[in-house]
């Protein structure tokens, strides 16, 4: 099987100003730092982020954040990093952010359509909210749903706890998260682990992302710390 | 302030049963967990993808934390999993109970917690989802905020979700949400009816049962 490894700076070389980028993790646990650590070095601007949350100043996609490199971020929430407020309401215009906010089991749904080739999906969650405004309520049975389109990316940003040279990885704890799904949603998927192992030394029943979605693979993500 | 908020999350707790699963918001439903009645165990969610969640742990470990990025523990026979997961589970009507806070809610049940527009716009994360799924969401609450209603005839703040409020827990009172309005079942016997009824911006009706709300 293909050996996928390679460096950070590699992996990233193609991620140009405006792409779009798929980053999983919740609050930047089970956010690969290594590969947003590369993202700010490059610099690239403009970017079209989907990622749960803003993460918080210093860690995750708030260093993108931090940089400047955000233009429009697709989220559930971002409460809990003050930039976020700071840049929606700036009067600087080159420094204005975006703000998309989507129902977080939603923006988890729209990820897993995209990569499982469907048309949208239908779910309660948002009926009668603003989150309604421009979508199509669809009655199944005597119910209202909102008709929700998938969503897909140019690039998956994705941490492995453990991953091995041809992408097949393994999530710990609760990195998990929006990590399976974007990793079947992006044209270019990228994991981002702690430990790199050989193929074969995973044990193919804790295999949760198959290595067929996965482009390259780079190691030396440190463990996740408060 | 301490001991009212306890008053509330003791009074959130009796509506549980044992092997309930339940998603706590954060703030002042953290601490139903830490009050539940004696022979009741309930099983925690947390929406970041955890089942079993337990209290804070003996020994860290870096990759369990709950969704508000605090280290975690997690309970013998519980499970890890992803927000597709996680969202099915609570959009699928898998979780007994949820518990949260509430910026407004009225007397239709509606409830409105995620944004106040130009002040305040943290996102709903999993709130709207929950509350749409849960097969019981109990808004637990201080009853005003500084003197103001919470209580209203109609949010005037953007909905979280419609007619999904179904118990309204304060330290005043219990309020059951119903097709006729909000009624009154219980009283904390340090208040009046009139006090109750000051303290809320809708009518109230109360119920023919009416007891006291226990500490």
């Amino acid at each position: 099987m293909k050996n996928k490894v390679t460096t950070a700076k590699e992996a990233v070389k193609n991620i140009k100003d405006g792409a779009t980028i798929m980053v999983g993790g919740f609050m930047a646990c089970g956010t690969p730092e290594i590969l947003i650590d590369a993202l700010v070095e490059k610099n690239v601007r403009d970017l079209t982020i989907i990622c749960n949350d803003a993460g918080v100043p210093g860690r995750g996609v708030g260093k993108l954040l931090s940089n400047g490199q955000i233009k429009t971020l697709i989220a559930s929430h971002v409460g809990l990093n003050p930039e976020v407020a700071q840049r929606m309401n700036t009067e600087k215009a080159e420094d204005k952010l975006e703000c998309i906010l989507i129902p977080q089991g939603t923006l988890a749904e729209k990820i897993r359509a995209g990569g499982a080739g469907l048309g949208g999906f239908l779910t309660p969650t948002g009926v009668g909210t603003i989150v309604a405004e421009g979508k199509q309520v669809i009655n199944i049975h005597g119910r209202e749903y909102l008709l929700e389109e998938p969503i897909r990316a140019e690039f998956a940003l994705i941490r492995g706890s453990v991953t091995d040279t041809f992408g097949n990885t393994i999530y710990n704890g609760t990195t998990q998260t929006f990590n399976p799904m974007m990793a079947t949603a992006a044209d270019t998927v990228i994991v981002g682990a702690c430990q790199v192992v050989e193929v074969g030394a995973l044990d193919p029943n804790h295999v949760r992302t198959s290595g067929i979605f996965v482009d390259a693979v780079v190691g030396g993500e440190e463990p996740w710390q408060i | 302030m301490a001991d009212l908020k306890r008053r509330i999350a003791r009074r959130v707790a009796r509506e549980l049963h044992d092997g309930d699963v339940v998603n706590l918001g954060i703030g002042l439903p953290t601490m139903v967990a830490d009050n539940l009645p004696e022979g009741v165990s309930i099983i925690l969610q947390s929406e970041n993808g955890i089942m079993g969640m337990g209290g804070a742990p003996e020994k860290i470990d870096v990759d369990v934390v709950n969704a508000g990025a605090q280290y975690v523990s997690i309970k013998p026979g519980g499970q890890f999993f992803d927000s597709a997961t996680s969202f099915a589970i609570i959009r699928g009507g898998h979780v007994d109970a949820t518990i949260l806070g509430a910026l407004e809610v009225d007397k239709h049940g509606n409830l409105s917690n995620w944004i106040v527009p130009g002040k305040m716009v943290p996102g709903m994360g999993g709130a709207m989802d929950l509350v749409v799924g849960a097969r019981k969401v109990i808004v637990a609450m201080m009853h005003t905020q500084k003197g103001k209603h919470k209580i209203l005839n109609e949010c005037r703040l953007p909905y979280t979700a419609v007619n999904c409020v179904d118990l309204i827990i304060t330290e005043m009172g219990v309020i059951r949400v119903t097709e006729d309005g909000l009624v009154l079942e219980e009283l904390h016997p340090d208040y009046s009816l009139e006090d109750i009824k000051a303290a809320t911006e809708c009518e109230l009706l109360i119920s023919p049962d009416l007891k006291p709300m226990l500490d």
